[in-house]
């Protein structure tokens, strides 16, 4: 009776232990994912590969003038995204850390935040670290960021009047009509989405979220995406990178 | 032109199967959709491909509606000889793209 007990606290356990979104994806998404020459992300990839090399701006430079080959040098880098930055004083995310390289120092016109080329670059930038621990820092001036995205995940909003961590904390594993409630890590980013048809950012997909509980979303590139960004970044830290990822 | 992402191994064993792995961004917009102000999207659909080896035609398909996005093709193939693969799609509009890889037979 005893071990009973022990071996149901144990499966409770494993069902309520951090995972990726990977292991409550159908095995046919999964399988989509495991294949490189299947997975759609990497149309986007391929994309941003191209964009790596392209000089552009006043500058007339190409990422790769400066960076070099991006297997070596932005291995690592996805991992530690969104990061403090000690000049604007903010978080910035890893999409936003494009911009700004492409604007101050390529002297380009900044890309919208939704178009391919920035979701192929960032997806390109992502993959190098696919397989990697995630590790967003949290610590020193970001602390105040976390805790301020801490507490949106937390607080309840919408007409439904939910918060984040209602389903994502607590319900995670349970299902949302026919779907699986994952636990709302962000490793994949940018992901296809077969719902989507598409790639798409973790932006994307928080107002798809916050539209499901009749919220109005936080305008795209506010400092309240980025602290929930900061948030759920440190949350899913230890997980593996799978950009691009597949998800339903 | 649209973005392919192809995959053929470059050596494959005579006689032996090989996956020839085709992946296109295509909208393939069935026609069944309404744009926001509810005037029909026109069907825009890659409706047919053909792939060739060395001029043998290999395979033929007719595509419709009711394909996701961004479709993946995925057929095997045996060589008796090193050649030349040719994939031809056209869409719905008319646009027709060709891509070629080279494989080797061992």
């Amino acid at each position: 009776m005893i071990r009973r007990v022990a071996l149901a606290a144990l499966l409770v356990m494993a069902a309520g232990e951090k995972h990726s979104g990977y292991q409550d994806a159908s095995p046919e998404t999964r399988a989509m994912q495991d294949d490189d020459a299947s997975n759609p992300g990497f149309l986007w990839v391929q994309q941003g590969e191209t964009l790596w090399q392209e000089r552009i701006g006043s500058a007339g430079r190409s990422c790769a003038d400066c960076h070099g080959a991006a297997p070596v040098a932005m291995r690592g880098v996805a991992t530690r995204y969104p990061l403090f930055d000690a000049q604007i004083s903010r978080p910035v995310t890893l999409a936003q850390r494009i911009e700004q390289c492409r604007v101050e120092r390529q002297g380009a016109t900044p890309l919208s935040a939704d178009s391919d080329a920035l979701l192929g670059l960032t997806a390109y930038v992502g993959l190098q670290s696919r397989g990697l621990p995630m590790q967003v820092s949290v610590d020193g001036p970001a602390r105040p960021f976390y805790e301020a995205g801490k507490a949106l995940f937390n607080t309840r909003q919408g007409q439904f009047n939910l918060s984040c961590a209602q389903c994502h904390d607590d319900l995670a594993g349970k299902r949302l009509a026919g779907s699986i409630i994952p636990q709302g890590h962000p490793n994949g980013y940018p992901e296809y989405r077969l719902e989507w048809q598409g790639i798409g950012s973790l932006e994307r997909r928080i107002r798809n979220c916050m539209v499901g509980v009749r919220a109005e979303p936080f305008a795209a590139d506010s400092l309240e995406l980025v602290e929930l960004e900061l948030y759920l970044g440190s949350r899913a830290n230890g997980l593996a990178v799978e950009t691009p990822a597949v998800r339903p | 032109m649209v973005r392919v992402l192809l995959n053929v191994p470059k050596r494959v064993k005579r006689g032996e199967e090989f996956d020839v792995k085709l992946l296109i961004s295509h909208p393939m917009e069935s026609g069944q959709r309404r744009d926001d102000m509810g005037q029909p999207i026109p069907r825009d659909i890659i409706n047919s491909f053909v792939c060739t080896y060395n001029d043998d035609e290999v395979l033929r398909a007719d595509l419709f509606p009711a394909i996701a996005a961004n479709p993946f093709l995925s057929f095997a193939v045996t060589a008796q000889e090193s050649g030349t693969l040719t994939m031809t799609f056209t869409d719905d509009h008319g646009v027709v793209q060709t891509e070629t890889v080279s494989v080797t037979v061992e």
